[in-house]
């Protein structure tokens, strides 16, 4: 075999699998995101997304109820809109009223969002970006400008 | 006082940099030997001034002297002393500083370390030590100053995020900062060949015991860091392909091709400048992560105090470095050449087949981490690339490179005998057959990735331990005979071996735990059980408990195994009153082959009855035990006496007999 086939043969193989990667990059990008919703654009909505996605905001004061067994039922809010949330399962170390939160699930026809997992965060003072940036969309950042998300 | 000390060593720490990058180019473009010589002094003068700094910085954190802006926000009295010390680094200020530290430490090691090194080489790669040293003090000093003073110094701090205070979490970025900055050492030798214009076998010989050391740093560097996010975040995730995680896995694929690449261009002197461009790129993804992690522009629950002003000097950095670097090797690379030739099958084909792959993940990783900042930029949706992305994108080609990495070590250099290879390798497959039908048939297992994960990790294993058996001769000499052979072995031979078997171990951890998960939720007051996988978890009291810096709620746990009482488990939910946080304490009961896990949750109303959360996590602790193996592997081939006793002479080399090509 002469040089130049062996470098053809390289070179073929390392085409069809950077082809291969970026075949998958595609499907992967165009299937498997999550989207980021905040109270006010997914309450505006006519049908929410059948496919899972992130919902961010604060939880409202005095909305959490916890039911039976393991159900809690809460509300996020923006301030502009909110969101009625159920959700089965241990509760992140930090949540409570007012707390910034995202949670990853479905909106159901009826309006209430499904909550498969509640994202912890660890730190009184974390807020997620997404919240700041639905927060602020409504009107109802209170925090520092610029943003601090620490 | 020693504040200010520390803060006019670094400034000083500045001006050795510089003069070690400035004076030694210099000196080298104008032959003047003399200047050109003050690379070696100046990198360890340097180091002392950094040492001297951070030593300061130390202080300030372990006497709690809140008149330091860094020391009020990121410590408090009550913490214990180890953890007064770990905040040091546990911030962006003071971890830059450990940044620093390293680098400088790694450049006095290569000036007066190395004496076979040669001259011409060492102190190019002074140089460009000296360059990013310089620009990283820089960097602290403009925008980063930990050594900033309060006006009045508050009684007491603000304390440390509690989640950080933890043994592992502790070592865990001084370890990422090793590997990170020990790529950096790459990175100037690549610079310092191009400079050159040549890369040769001991060129090789020298880089790679850097490559090694840094890719071994970050093994368990990032293994600590998802051991720890196992135990301590409460539900039993250890990896979340967070873009923080993914700014270590990055740099971690790039070493790991670039540690297989380098062993071609020391033992073939070929695919040379494919090494030079890994070694540029290595450096470059640790540049980019950093970046990631400390401009705030992506989500992450790694917290760092974020500053738009960081974000963009180090990107300054990164464009600097990536259009430098490629723009000298654009120039420079052709003057690379490599002469010997190989076939499509063979140890060079197997090693670029493992970089092709390991460079392709890096990619995938890559363009799902910054996606989503493109996407945001260009059309202002928000959006998350989450787990079912890389899971889709990164396994599928990690497959085909586990498949071929027991056949790699076998194949001869040059020209290889795949047929002959794959019937060495019979056993081996049959052993792997054999666990493929035990964990189907005996162990009831029907999850098709669990199943394909711990098939291909007995294959690797297998494999490794092969190679092994043939090198040693084992069933065709004597056995005295095979014992004489296990001290003539090279290291590099137990380094490769130890690191494949240690990887294999991890695919079947990550296979098994990832995917043969199971989890069970109750509502339990005292006495009350709930039973998983064989066991029986009784809660028997609960209560409330003082610690040095946290108040606590407990409960105590009997975990029962066929009615018998095998271990008592105590998990808590903590207050820390300090910084206003809670976090999770879990039960954990370890075994050999699984976990049980156990959380507890929220308290029921006024009641003595809480939500509690078991789970069993099956080979999860094979995941950094692999990691560790892998660690130990990567050492025990750094310490290749061939590394120390230097490259051949370049007398023996021409006596090479190189492969003629017909044309």
């Amino acid at each position: 075999m002469r040089r130049r086939d062996r470098r053809l043969i390289m070179i073929a193989v390392g085409g069809v699998t950077l082809l291969a990667a970026a075949g998958l990059m595609l499907t992967g990008l165009s299937n498997r995101i999550t989207y980021f919703y905040g109270p006010t654009t997914l309450a505006a909505l006519a049908t929410p997304p059948a496919a899972e996605i992130r919902l961010g905001g604060l939880v409202e004061a005095g909305s959490i109820v916890r039911g039976e067994g393991l159900v809690v039922r809460f509300s996020v809010t923006d301030g502009a809109a909110t969101i009625p949330v159920t959700y089965e399962g241990t509760l992140p170390d930090l949540f409570g009223d007012r707390q910034g939160v995202v949670i990853e699930g479905t909106m159901q026809p009826s309006g209430i969002f499904v909550a498969r997992h509640v994202l912890a965060k660890h730190d009184e003072t974390y807020m997620p970006r997404e919240v700041v940036e639905a927060l602020r969309a409504s009107g109802d950042w209170r925090g520092p400008e610029p943003l601090e998300d620490q | 006082m020693t504040v200010e000390l520390g803060h006019f060593a670094l400034v000083l720490a500045l001006f050795l940099a510089a003069l070690q990058a400035g004076g030694t180019w210099w000196g080298l473009v104008r032959g003047n030997a003399a200047l050109a010589r003050l690379a070696a002094p100046a990198a360890l003068a340097q180091f002392a001034c950094i040492a001297l700094a951070f030593g300061a910085l130390l202080l300030a954190f372990a006497t709690s002297d809140f008149s330091v802006t860094l020391v009020a926000n990121n410590s408090h009295t009550d913490k214990p002393l180890i953890y007064k010390l770990a905040a040091t680094w546990g911030n962006h200020e003071g971890s830059m500083v450990l940044w620093v530290l390293i680098l400088a430490f790694f450049g006095a090691l290569i000036a007066y370390g190395a004496p076979r090194l040669p001259q011409d080489l060492k102190l190019r790669a002074l140089a460009v030590q000296g360059l990013i040293g310089a620009v990283f003090v820089l960097f602290i000093l403009l925008t980063s100053n930990p050594f900033l003073r309060e006006a009045i110094a508050p009684f007491q701090g603000e304390g440390f995020n509690p989640v950080l205070q933890d043994p592992a979490l502790a070592i865990h970025p001084p370890l990422l900062y090793i590997g990170y900055v020990g790529l950096s050492v790459a990175f100037a030798f690549a610079i310092a060949a191009l400079w050159k214009g040549e890369v040769d076998a001991a060129w090789a010989r020298f880089v790679r015991p850097w490559i090694l050391t840094a890719w071994a740093a970050l093994t368990i560097g990032i293994a600590l860091g998802s051991w720890w996010a196992y135990y301590e975040l409460g539900w039993g995730g250890w990896w979340f392909w967070d873009p923080v995680e993914n700014a270590s896995l990055m740099p971690w694929l790039i070493a790991t091709a670039l540690l297989h690449s380098a062993v071609v261009t020391e033992r073939r002197e070929t695919m040379k400048s494919w090494t030079v461009f890994l070694a540029l790129a290595g450096f470059a993804f640790s540049l980019l992560g950093t970046f990631l992690v400390r401009s705030g522009v992506l989500t992450s629950v790694h917290a760092f105090a974020n500053d738009p002003a960081r974000g963009i000097f180090i990107l300054g950095i990164l464009g600097l470095t990536l259009g430098g670097s490629y723009a000298l090797y654009a120039w420079r690379a052709p003057l690379l050449k490599s002469h010997a030739v190989f076939a499509p099958i063979s140890r060079e084909s197997a090693l670029l087949f493992n970089n092709l792959f390991l460079t392709v993940s890096a990619v995938t990783i890559l363009v799902g981490t910054l996606y989503p900042l493109v996407l945001e930029m260009i059309t202002g949706d928000i959006i998350s690339v989450g787990p079912p992305y890389y899971n889709a994108t990164v396994l599928p080609l990690m497959v085909p490179l586990f498949m071929a990495m027991p056949f790699g070590p076998l194949l001869a250099w040059k020209r290889g005998d795949l047929p002959g290879v794959a019937r060495r390798l019979m056993t081996v497959t049959g052993i792997t057959v054999g666990g493929l039908v035990v964990g189907f048939a005996l162990l009831q297992v029907r999850d098709g990735l669990a199943l394909l994960g711990a098939t291909l990790g007995i294959f690797i294993i297998t494999g490794a331990a092969k190679d092994i058996f043939d090198r040693l001769q084992l069933n065709r000499i004597s056995l005295r005979r095979s014992w004489n052979r296990v001290r003539g072995l090279p290291r590099s031979a137990y380094g490769t071996a130890l690191a494949h078997a240690g990887m294999g171990i991890l695919i079947m951890g990550v296979a098994c735990a990832g995917n043969l998960r199971s989890d069970e939720v109750a509502i339990l007051g005292p006495g009350e059980t709930v039973s998983i996988a064989g066991y029986d978890v009784r809660l028997a009291e609960t209560g409330e408990l003082q610690g040095p810096n946290y108040i606590a709620e407990f409960a105590n746990f009997d975990v029962f195994s066929e009615s018998r009482l095998v271990r008592r488990l105590q998990a808590e939910r903590r207050f820390y009153p300090a910084e206003g946080q809670a976090t999770t304490e879990v039960g954990l009961h370890a075994t050999l082959f699984g976990d049980l896990y156990v959380v507890l949750g929220d308290r029921q109303g006024d009641t003595d009855r809480f939500a509690v959360t078991v789970a069993i996590h099956p080979l999860v602790r094979w995941i950094w035990a692999g990691a560790l193996m892998m660690c130990f592997g990567g050492l025990v081939s750094a310490s290749d006496g061939r590394f120390r006793i230097g490259a051949p002479r370049p007398a023996k080399k021409a006596t090479t007999k190189r492969e003629v090509e017909p044309a």
